[in-house]
């Protein structure tokens, strides 16, 4: 297992190596200048030509990959072109918020989704069935943003329970914290309560109907017991694959949702630095990014080994 | 249901009032803070290294200025105490008031405002050019600077009360002595608000305190001059771009105002009763048609010109703005109701005369060579001008590539000197603050001095000579009549066409009050209730 989990993270250096050539190469190629952006409107093109000195951007292309690469080796992600703040700072400010709407998300995706599909598998072709699928196909089917806006106009403009936008930082009081985070989280969960759901019917369905499960029914078990222990342990694979995805895919998801409520976290400051050309924070969080998918993808693998005791590495 | 429904609702009020009680109400919540949502959120925190707008309305906020304009215009002295010029209008003389002080406790001294005066100077059109008459700028004592010059001009007032990019703000002299071509690291200021980088938060909220030891003037605030008197404890930046996003905030009471609320959505705050919708820039901005005169057919005059024929300002600004209360046309390039505004040499132009425009492009040698224009698709205020422009060009007999793109991506490709079928452009529309084009040193477009001129590099000798003409005066009138011929030049050159003033109201509650009108939006003076 040891082995494996070395082999999978040397794996991962050929794959981030990948990521920052492509991404390097290809905000280069792009027809953006970060330094007129920079100078503003009223500039004259000599302050510009100055400012693209200082930026380094006037070096041969490959010269800047191997001073930005050389520097990431060395944990140094630069400073950003626009911000007073190298990248370091500026993604530790903005982690926070992320990772409380993620955790909030999967936990309660999780929660939610999982007694769900049990649910409508054990009620096969029922109304509740039929109402959970109904959800499910909602949820695929509709925008994260429309989500939010119709969440926003509901619960915020119109009831007010919830405001509007913003986020408050937990050292500024966890019940503020958990309380601006209800409406980001609904919004996001929506879809991954629908994909979790699905999938883990269908499992379940097929779980069902082995012998196994009719063994642990003819030997009195329990019905939750039966399914809950015997049947979804062996329908978690697939559940398990679909949630490692689902955290992979939420990037995608945060960035809409941080964008929709106002929140400051890494999606909101991705977009700002696509906008803004600025090459040192879209290349960090794009690596990182990427880093955080190919651990997902591991941490999966070596859950399925917890899960079914015939999968070894 | 109903009742569960009141539980529910009961039981996230409670949660929510108690979550604001126990765990989130700081101390600085509880001030008196005015929560803005400004037009982008702050990047750069270097008025001097950047002319962004969003930039210079930071300056405002944490630096004091020499000079500053005041409601009609007028330039009025705002850190100075006093002004004189000698005899032989080569040594300007200014003191500071008493009392003046860095964020840090330090006395501002005239040695600051020098090394201020020389690094704006570094970057600032206007500074640039007024540095060709300087001879020395120094502090003869801590509170006197003296302004020495090789030949008088007009330019030191003008400049040092620049009421726009690049806004002459005072810094302390460790600060000033940065290079400018590099951003500044401290940010102490002597202006009505102190930053603090640790509140400083990119992509979520920038914070000001108020500036307790700040002495304003004893004359009542009027525009960027007069006494900058803060009634308020803090001033939030919050960072939101998206105006349905915007409008939830501020009608659910969560914000306080906002500078530019898209004119469509108008309409919906003019309904609130709690909402005051009022513009606060009487100059407005100007939009502008750029053409690049490096490559063809625009580097020809007689093309430029059928452009100035075949363009009228009203399809843009209805077809931008929409709505008439928010537009003007103004054949004034130095903008309608300033100094030297004047429509002469406009008269027969701007009147979408297509059979002058085709007959223009005929002597011109136009071959039918499609133009590139540039579009740029995110921002609601610049959209539609290109296919307004593309049909009124196209009707003149030009053929039109219209090209759309990011802004941004406009930005990066408008510095290229390419050929346009090689990533270069041939035209492209902006907009401008019209405080930032009111004479012809400021206008940025006007500068025709070839390589060294903004972009679209226009190259005519007898506006560069008028420009110096403009800067040699000293007396308004003969400024007036420079700036007159200027414009008269500008016909036949036609360094770019402008295209009628358009106006940006603000949004605010009812419950904020005493705004001040000025070119950029500043916060003191300003009344929470």
């Amino acid at each position: 297992m040891f082995a494996f989990i070395i082999r999978r993270l040397i794996a991962t250096i050929p794959v981030m190596l990948v990521v920052a050539v492509f991404v390097f190469l290809m905000l280069r190629l792009t027809p953006s200048d970060p330094a007129a952006i920079i100078a503003g409107d009223n500039a004259t093109a000599e302050q510009v030509a100055d400012i693209r000195g200082k930026l380094g951007l006037n070096e041969p292309i490959l010269t800047q990959f191997f001073i930005w690469g050389a520097k990431t080796l060395r944990g140094d992600l630069g400073e950003s072109f626009f911000f007073k703040k190298t990248v370091a700072e500026l993604i530790s400010d903005r982690i926070e918020p992320t990772l409380s709407l993620s955790f909030f998300t999967i936990v309660l995706a999780v929660l939610v989704a999982v007694p769900l599909g049990v649910l409508a598998a054990k009620k096969h072709g029922s109304w509740i069935d039929r109402i959970v699928m109904g959800f499910s196909v909602l949820g695929f089917s509709v925008p994260v943003f429309v989500v939010g806006y119709s969440l926003i106009y509901i619960f915020a403009s119109e009831l007010r329970w919830f405001p509007t936008t913003g986020y408050k930082r937990l050292h500024d009081g966890a019940g503020n914290w958990a309380y601006y985070l209800i409406l980001p989280t609904l919004t996001l969960s929506v879809v991954y309560i629908a994909l979790i759901a699905r999938m883990t019917r269908t499992s379940m369905l097929e779980v069902l109907s082995e012998d196994y499960v009719r063994t642990a029914r003819a030997k009195g078990q329990i019905e939750r017991k039966v399914l809950f222990r015997h049947a979804l342990r062996n329908a978690a694979v697939p559940i398990v694959t679909v949630i490692g995805l689902g955290i992979a895919l939420l990037i995608g998801g945060v960035v809409v949702t941080e964008s929709v409520y106002s929140i400051p976290g890494l999606g909101r400051l991705t977009v700002e630095a696509v906008l803004a050309r600025d090459f040192p924070v879209i290349q960090a969080v794009i690596l990182m990014f990427s880093f955080v998918y190919v651990l997902i993808n591991l941490l999966v693998d070596l859950v399925y080994s917890i899960l079914d005791p015939r999968i070894r590495y | 249901m109903t009742s569960m429904w009141g539980s529910i609702r009961g039981g996230l009020l409670t949660a929510g009032t108690l979550a604001a009680l126990t765990g989130g109400m700081t101390a600085a919540e509880a001030q008196k803070t005015l929560r803005v949502v400004m037009h982008s959120d702050l990047k750069i925190v270097d008025p001097i290294w950047t002319t962004a707008y969003i930039v210079r309305n930071h300056g405002y906020m944490v630096y004091d200025t020499l000079f500053a304009q005041d409601a009609n215009g007028e330039i009025k002295p705002q850190m100075a105490d006093t002004y004189s010029v000698s005899d032989d209008k080569l040594t300007h003389t200014i003191t500071l008031r008493d009392g003046l002080l860095w964020h840090d406790g330090a006395p501002v001294t005239a040695e600051d405002c020098a090394a201020s005066i020389k690094r704006w100077a570094a970057r600032d059109s206007v500074g640039q050019k007024l540095m060709s008459f300087v001879e020395t700028i120094s502090a003869t004592d801590a509170k006197t600077i003296v302004i020495k010059l090789k030949s008088p001009t007009g330019l030191v007032l003008i400049g040092l009360g620049k009421p726009s990019s690049n806004v002459p703000f005072m810094m302390p002299k460790r600060v000033a002595e940065t290079d400018p071509n590099t951003q500044i690291s401290d940010f102490t200021g002597s202006g009505p608000f102190v930053f603090n980088k640790d509140m400083w938060k990119p992509g979520d909220k920038t914070t000001y305190v108020k500036f307790d030891k700040y002495k304003p003037r004893s004359e009542p605030a009027s525009g960027l001059a007069g006494g900058k008197v803060v009634k308020v404890d803090r001033v939030e930046w919050r960072a939101m771009s998206d105006q349905q996003q915007i409008a939830n905030a501020l009608l659910s009471g969560e914000i306080d105002f906002v500078e530019q609320p898209k004119h469509d959505l108008i309409p919906l705050y003019k309904k609130d009763a709690s909402m005051v919708v009022k513009d606060y820039n009487p100059l407005g901005n100007q939009y502008v048609f750029r053409m690049n005169w490096t490559q063809k057919p625009f580097d020809n005059a007689k093309v430029r010109q059928a452009v100035l024929y075949a363009f009228n300002q009203k399809d843009f600004l209805d077809g931008v703005i929409g709505n008439p209360e928010y537009y003007k046309e103004c054949k004034a390039m130095f903008v309608c109701g300033t100094t030297f505004a004047t429509e002469k040499g406009m008269e027969d132009k701007l009147n979408s005369n297509f059979a002058k425009a085709r007959e223009l492009l005929k002597e011109g040698g136009y071959d039918g060579t499609p133009i590139v224009l540039m579009q740029s698709t995110d921002l609601d205020v610049l959209t539609n001008l290109a296919p307004v422009g593309k049909s009124l060009l196209e009707k003149a007999g030009f053929k039109v590539d219209m090209q759309s793109m990011d802004w941004q991506t406009l930005v990066g490709r408008r510095v290229k000197k390419d050929a346009p079928s090689a990533g270069g452009w041939n035209a492209a529309f902006t907009s401008w603050v019209a405080a930032d084009v009111t004479n012809p040193i400021a206008a940025a477009f006007v500068n025709s001095s070839c390589e060294k001129a903004a972009w679209g590099w226009p190259c005519d000798e007898a506006i560069e000579k008028l420009r110096d003409e403009f800067a040699r005066a000293t007396e308004v009138s003969k400024q007036k009549e420079i700036a007159e011929a200027v414009q008269v030049r500008e016909g036949d050159a036609v360094t770019h066409v402008f295209l009628g003033q358009w106006y940006q109201p603000q949004i605010h509650k009812n419950t904020v009050t005493n705004f001040i009108s000025a070119p950029a939006p500043v916060f003191w003076n300003v009344e929470l209730k």
